[in-house]
């Protein structure tokens, strides 16, 4: 059941830049499990786009199946969205973007419907660097069909029943630095701080920008023996440092001691202030995110934060060279050569 | 000897090896003939292969204007080796086997019946030319100039052809028309020309083009404002895109800004083809993919999330024989039934059945209107033979007047006039069709969320059994609607007896063959069927026979089944004839079937 939050708003709640309330950017009342992790990233969204005015109708909002995937009904009331089938929402986000590439498009997934199922979809939507945000809920297990193991579970990680994991995991922020995605990060669900200010970068990246949110699932997998439990993740995460997002019409106010800062600069204008960069971390090399990684695996750490970006890439549009308008807004004129352009044709085929 | 005389009315077939060439200079040889003004029917019979294995290609020339396949080969342009012996028992008696005599041929290849025409191929070649790819390019056209000379081809004709096949490339124009010259010159020499079998210019092609079903499709696509495309390659159907590509480059270039109106993403998989294809209508841009029938099976999931959640659709299945591999460069029309009902539960897609290029290019247009209008995948069913196959086709056109339906859109301004409440999937006006809107339409009004779980009137999730039959006995009433929408039957009736049913690529067969019928005194009517839902046309004109055959070109009697579902037709009164071998019906076998049936019906012997 999906219902409606009321309507009534107290009268003097804030306002962002366009006159919307937080409230403006809410979803129907979340029929997940309570202290879900999901809810918590749901929150983020609505925060996030809060916070940078974004016009709720211009995104759209799209998933495939499963707890994380019935999310997007949770979150903007006033975006269109498409709860597409188990492990397609890329190619439908890959079609729906084409359409029309002056929307923003966040898709949510979660690690059956992107490592197992999904894997092939997303793979290429990384490759192809759509222009999208690109969110896994990532809890380790699939919570629908109550609690199997899922291809992003550590090995000899228990689940509620108690048995071990006995298959490697794909870890999918390492895949999506394979793949050559042009924004990678990590984050957790009980982590606001971090997780709105890296939403907020994504939306601003142009190109494919993923994020994995380790996302407990309070009912299946939040058990000691798990590695995907609140406890576990809060004792292990690592983070590449603290990220902050700053808009185009703010200044860069805080100040770091040198040295111990990085700016970058975003393709909408935005820019990324970074501080208290681990040692030897730079968030713009492929490689050292990689190292960083293994580096964090090797002893057990799970690596959160910024792990990579160039901010500076082609998305699919522009490695198509597909015009400036927007392709569902062609007029007819535009779109139909007519009939002489059709006569030409049927001279050369005689 | 019997030598077979015939006069713009005869089937040639060239036996080649794959990847040498052979194509285009056979191709050049149907052209000319074309040219001349004479009907010709070119088939491309090739493997799944690039090269080495054995191709053929088979032009039958008529006069009268058959252009189905007749079944049966006058003259063998024998070049390839391995297939020799096949393609030798393929003759007809008092037919014409042309070969390479270079090397006397095998004594076993020798029939006392037909008559031979050695041609010294290689010897020329290797004369002529020193590099070896050459050699073989230019056997092809020699043999092109040989065959001009003895089957009486204008060599002037030819010549322009290669002149405009060149254009651009003008180096290549005087080798070309010098290896003409070769082969003409050797067979005029040689030989008493013309042979038995000949050509005369006439005037029975008028305006026709010459134009395979997928080109026309792209065309048709392209003429309609698609404008988002994605596929997986598989033959039959990769060249439809190709085609797209070609005419969207050239004819969808903003000519101001260089970019793109288009865009073609060449997906992973068939499911991700489809899913970009839902994606791209649902955020309001007309879009297609185009496969084959294991591209098909991989996309009914979404085919039927597309019908519960009323996505616009615009798939294009060209057919190829099946299961799986084996066969994927042969023709059929075995998807009937995948296509009907892809996916799961209760669901049924409007199919569109065209016959020829010409229609090709008007369904392909039709169909975005369709799929907009009834907010549903609409499936349009090609072949191989049809789509790769250069065909005889009317000319296309395009009402300049003509105007996109987009079905029924609620715009932003139409959402800011509402003051009732937007229901996604409300009946408004009886016809099963609710109103769509596009996302970012409007700031506050208008959106809903797509899913595939059931939903009621207003797109929110239900697990309610009431509103869940509710939205699929709308759906029903959708498929009714549909039926004034498709293109209906083309019903050619005169009261008779008995009913021939076909559609698709059987229909030049199917003429030819009634034509035969009919000269032998018995006259039946015909109904080319061209879309499911069948309308009540449909469903009278099986009604209204005595005995109706039922002609297709699949293995199960698809069609006739699916008129036994949908229109509750005793599947006794539609009497199967079925082709299923892979190569074009030909009307030899329509005819041969039912006159067969209709003999042993009566007792009778049959008729000649």
């Amino acid at each position: 059941m999906s219902y409606i939050n009321p309507s009534f708003r107290h009268p003097n709640l804030p306002v962002n830049d366009i006159g919307c309330t937080k409230t403006d950017y809410e979803g129907a009342i979340s029929t997940l499990c309570a202290g879900c992790g999901h809810d918590s990233i749901s929150a983020a969204v609505v925060q996030a786009c809060f916070e940078m005015s974004i016009e709720p109708h211009r995104v759209a909002k799209l998933s495939g199946i499963g707890c994380s995937s019935k999310t997007p009904a949770y979150f903007l009331n006033q975006s269109h969205g498409f709860n597409s089938v188990h492990g397609r929402m890329p190619s439908v986000a890959t079609g729906a973007n084409m359409a029309n590439r002056d929307m923003i498009y966040i898709g949510v997934s979660g690690d059956g419907d992107t490592a197992s199922i999904g894997m092939g979809q997303f793979v290429h939507v990384a490759r192809r660097n759509l222009n999208m945000l690109y969110m896994v809920e990532n809890n380790g297990c699939y919570g629908l069909t109550k609690g199997q193991d899922s291809a992003t579970a550590d090995i000899g990680s228990k689940a509620k029943g108690g048995v071990e994991n006995v298959y490697a995991p794909i870890d999918l922020v390492n895949v999506a630095l394979e793949l050559g995605a042009t924004f990678v990060a990590r984050s957790f669900s009980g982590d606001k701080k971090q997780l709105v200010p890296l939403i907020q970068a994504a939306l601003s990246h142009q190109g494919f920008a993923f994020i994995d949110v380790v996302s407990p699932c309070v009912t299946f997998n939040n058990n000691p023996g798990s590695t995907k439990a609140y406890d576990y993740v809060r004792e292990h995460a690592e983070i590449t440092g603290s990220v902050d997002f700053v808009p185009k019409k703010d200044e860069i106010t805080a100040d770091y001691e040198p040295g111990t800062s990085t700016n970058i600069t975003l393709h909408d204008g935005s820019a990324l202030q970074l501080h208290k960069l681990a040692k030897d971390f730079d968030p713009q090399d492929r490689r050292a995110a990689t190292r960083a990684l293994e580096n964090a695996k090797d002893h057990g750490g799970i690596l959160t934060g910024l792990i990579y970006i160039d901010p500076d890439t082609k998305d699919l549009h522009n490695i198509l060279g597909t015009t400036e308008t927007p392709l569902r807004d062609l007029d007819q004129d535009t779109l139909c050569p007519g009939n002489d352009a059709l006569a030409a044709i049927n001279e050369s085929l005689r | 000897m019997k030598k077979i005389e015939s006069v713009n009315e005869f089937v040639i077939r060239f036996a080649n090896v794959n990847g040498t060439g052979s194509w285009s200079a056979n191709l050049l040889f149907a052209r000319a003939i074309f040219r001349m003004g004479i009907p010709i029917s070119p088939k491309n019979i090739f493997p799944s292969n690039i090269q080495g294995l054995p191709t053929w290609y088979e032009v039958r020339i008529s006069g009268k204007g058959y252009i189905g396949t007749r079944g049966g080969v006058d003259i063998m342009v024998a070049m390839n080796p391995q297939s020799m012996a096949k393609d030798l028992k393929e003759l007809g008696a008092g037919g014409y086997f042309v070969y390479d005599n270079t090397k006397p041929l095998n004594p076993a290849f020798v029939r006392e019946d037909i008559n031979y025409i050695g041609l010294p191929l290689t010897e020329i070649c290797i004369r002529e030319y020193k590099d070896p790819k050459l050699r073989q390019l230019f056997k092809n056209i020699i043999y092109v100039g040989a065959l001009a000379a003895l089957v009486d081809v204008d060599f002037e004709v030819l010549k322009n052809l290669v002149a405009s096949q060149f254009k651009g490339k003008e180096k290549l124009i005087e080798p070309n028309i010098k290896a003409l010259d070769l082969g003409y010159n050797y067979a005029k020499e040689n030989f008493e020309c013309p042979i038995g079998i000949r050509v005369t210019a006439c005037d029975n092609v008028g305006d026709k083009i010459l134009i395979d079903g997928n080109a026309a499709l792209a065309l048709g696509s392209l003429y309609a404002g698609a404008s988002v495309v994605s596929w997986y390659p598989i033959t039959p159907s990769t060249s439809l895109i190709d085609s797209y590509k070609k005419y969207a480059k050239k004819l969808r270039t903003d000519p101001e800004t260089g970019g793109n109106n288009y865009a073609i993403v060449q997906a992973e998989d068939e499911l991700s083809a489809i899913g970009m294809v839902l994606g791209a209508s649902w955020n309001g841009a007309r879009a297609f993919t185009a496969t084959s029938g294991p591209g098909v099976s991989l996309m009914s999931e979404f085919l039927g999330f597309a019908y519960f959640a009323e996505v616009p659709v615009v798939l294009f299945d060209i057919q190829r024989s099946g299961p799986s591999t084996g066969m994927p460069t042969r023709t059929q029309q075995s998807d009937l039934i995948s296509c009907a009902y892809a996916s799961h539960g209760d669901t049924k897609h409007v199919l569109i059945i065209p016959s020829t290029p010409k229609e090709c290019f008007d369904f392909a247009a039709d169909a975005f209107d369709l799929a907009d209008r009834l907010q549903t995948p609409v499936i349009v069913m090609s072949d191989l033979d049809l789509g790769m196959n250069d065909t005889m086709s009317e000319p296309l056109t395009w009402n300049d007047d003509r105007q996109y339906d987009r079905g029924k859109v609620y715009s932003g301004d139409d959402l800011e006039a509402m003051t009732e409440r937007y229901g996604r999937y409300l009946d408004v006006d009886g016809d099963g069709i609710g109103y769509r809107t596009l996302p970012g339409a409007h700031p506050s009004k208008g959106s809903f969320f797509t899913r595939g779980s059931s939903h009621n009137a207003y797109a929110a999730y239900t697990e309610d059994s009431g509103s869940y039959v509710e939205g699929m006995e709308r759906l029903l009433k959708k498929w009714e609607t549909a039926k004034q929408y498709v293109p209906g039957p083309d019903i050619r009736s005169d009261n008779n007896e008995i009913g021939l049913v076909f559609y698709g690529t059987s229909a030049d067969s199917a003429q030819e063959a009634m034509d035969r019928l009919s000269e032998n005194g018995v006259a039946v009517d015909a109904m080319r069927i061209r879309a499911l839902p069948f309308n009540d046309d449909v469903e009278a004109f099986i009604a209204g026979h005595d005995k109706v055959f039922v002609i297709e070109q699949n293995r199960d009697a698809q069609m006739r089944t699916l008129l036994s579902n949908e229109c509750g037709i005793d599947p006794a009164r539609m009497i199967p004839v079925l082709s299923f071998d892979g190569m074009p019906i030909t009307a030899n076998t329509i005819y041969d079937k039912i006159n067969e049936y209709l003999s042993v019906a009566k007792g009778k012997k049959k008729v000649a």
